[in-house]
């Protein structure tokens, strides 16, 4: 982008290099501006964020089908609060609430890796109660009779769970659980709320900064796109082959 | 009225291995189960018969508490049906059982399907298990389908792994809940030939089924059902020519004249 285009052998190239200094005008606002890091930023928030509200929401999904009440209870009043707080509500009180006021820093003296981990756990506290329901539409794909089979042939309740019921659940459900990844591949621009640098907090400071705002938001709009796009042809593809046939 | 043809062949059996004793089930209104008294001697083959509805299902999940009983004992091996948890399942695992379903487990191969119990229950080694697994289902006949998958085989192929899946625990006895009922017609038989090698083997069985013909050679003893009791008890031979019931009268009339 920067200097006279370097001779090069193929004759294409040299004429594309016109082009160089055009694409120099058009995006010089994207100069001086860390778009890379910003969007790593997401990719780590979206990725800890799933492996956690994976774990967390499979074990509520386990909770809420499970034979002690109490549980039962737990699980289904979780889902019932959790999912109807706005998200930014949310990762606002893990910041507001857990960390300034009842001085939760989750392991870390540092305000951005503080932000971070609590930006996280709001976006796994957040993000379970929709793959618990997700999962529970999925074990009520399974046969009921599948796991009389399981309890008759004497595994107890987690084992039947865990054997049975839930890996022909996880298989149904690909489709549903990438619609939660996407959506919380996109939520997690709300940790801009607490200060974490990911894309939308990059995004918010470049409009202010700069003058071409539908360029930066085509920018932005482009980059999250680029992030989701193939995760729901990949995923996709996963839920096909994995399907359990009957 | 029952005593004299159960004693015939009580002579033969050594212990009472199942023992149900004034058994009560309600499902809200309708009271499934009345006062169900049954004995079941080990290596004693019960048929159970009855119209539809009459608790015959019922009765055959209580014993491995697929359903819970209202009031009244189930005892097996001596030992009365633990509540929950631990021991229930060790019990389950003691006591086999067919589906009229399959419930073969979908995600998993013919022989994971067998070797399944005993990896995770009887905490057998995975090759011994595998071992055990395969000759079961030579035994059953379906040796060659090991490696493919419950919706790839014939219903009667399935029914075949499933009681495959059952005995791999080494049950004590085998119940089986109409095995035979979600089949087409010419697979039933080749499931009725793995049950009847199963009974000539000594195996205790509680089969509830509308095949009349196993009933018939296979059976020790017929308990037919209607309306949630035990109507009549009889030898099968008695019980085919010579019902004392009109009840059970009026059924085989049904059934047997068309």
């Amino acid at each position: 982008m920067s200097g006279p285009p370097v001779r090069r052998p193929r004759g294409r190239r040299t004429r594309a290099s016109p082009h160089a200094e055009a694409r120099e005008i058009v995006f010089d606002f994207l100069q001086g501006y860390d778009l890379l890091g910003a969007f790593w930023m997401t990719v780590k928030l979206t990725v800890l964020s799933a492996v956690g509200s994976l774990i967390w929401g499979t074990m509520l999904a386990g909770m809420r089908v499970g034979p002690v009440p109490l549980m039962r209870g737990f699980g289904t009043a979780y889902v019932n609060i959790v999912r109807n707080i706005p998200l930014t509500v949310i990762i606002l009180f893990t910041s507001l609430g857990l960390d300034q006021t009842l001085r939760v820093s989750l392991g870390s003296d540092q305000v951005d890796t503080v932000n971070f981990r609590l930006a996280v756990l709001g976006l796994i506290a957040y993000t379970s109660a929709f793959v618990c329901e997700a999962l529970r539409s999925g074990i009520n794909t399974v046969p009921v009779g599948q796991a009389e089979a399981a309890r008759a042939i004497g595994l107890n309740f987690t084992q039947v769970l865990t054997l049975v019921v839930l890996p022909q659940a996880f298989r149904s459900v690909v489709g549903p659980l990438t619609n939660v990844l996407i959506a919380l591949t996109k939520n997690t621009t709300v940790a801009a709320a607490i200060g974490v640098a990911e894309a939308a907090t990059l995004m918010k400071s470049m409009i202010e900064n700069e003058a071409q705002l539908i360029a930066i938001s085509a920018v932005f709009a482009f980059g999250f796109m680029c992030l989701t796009l193939p995760t729901g042809l990949l995923l996709g593809w996963v839920g096909k082959k994995v399907a359990v046939k009957r | 009225m029952t005593e004299v043809s159960v004693a015939k062949d009580a002579v033969a059996a050594t212990e009472d291995l199942v023992v149900l004793k004034s058994v009560n089930k309600h499902f809200g209104a309708l009271h499934v189960l009345q006062d169900i008294d049954l004995t079941i001697a080990r290596g004693e083959v019960v048929v159970v018969i009855g119209p539809s509805g009459s608790g015959k299902s019922t009765l055959c999940r209580t014993i491995n508490r697929l359903e819970t009983i209202d009031s009244g004992d189930i005892t097996i091996d001596g030992k009365p049906l633990p509540d929950e948890g631990k021991a229930l399942a060790r019990l389950r695992a003691d006591v086999g059982m067919v589906f009229q379903s399959f419930n073969l487990f979908a995600h998993k191969t013919v022989l994971e399907n067998v070797m399944l119990g005993q990896i995770k229950v009887r905490k057998a080694d995975k090759k011994a298990a595998e071992e055990k697994a395969r000759g079961l289902l030579d035994r059953v006949g379906v040796g060659t389908q090991a490696d493919k998958y419950p919706a790839q085989l014939s219903g009667g192929q399935q029914q075949r792994v499933a009681i495959a899946r059952a005995l791999a625990m080494d049950p004590k006895v085998m119940l089986f809940d109409e095995p035979t009922s979600a089949l087409d017609p010419e697979m039933i038989n080749e499931v009725l030939e793995v049950m009847q090698q199963l009974a000539s083997d000594g195996m205790t069985m509680i089969v509830v089924t509308h095949e009349m013909g196993f009933a018939r050679s296979a059976a020790n003893r017929v308990v037919f059902m209607a309306d949630g009791r035990i109507v009549e008890e009889a030898v099968p031979d008695q019980f085919f020519s010579n019902p004392r019931s009109d009840r059970a009268k009026d059924f085989l009339s049904k059934i047997l004249h068309h």
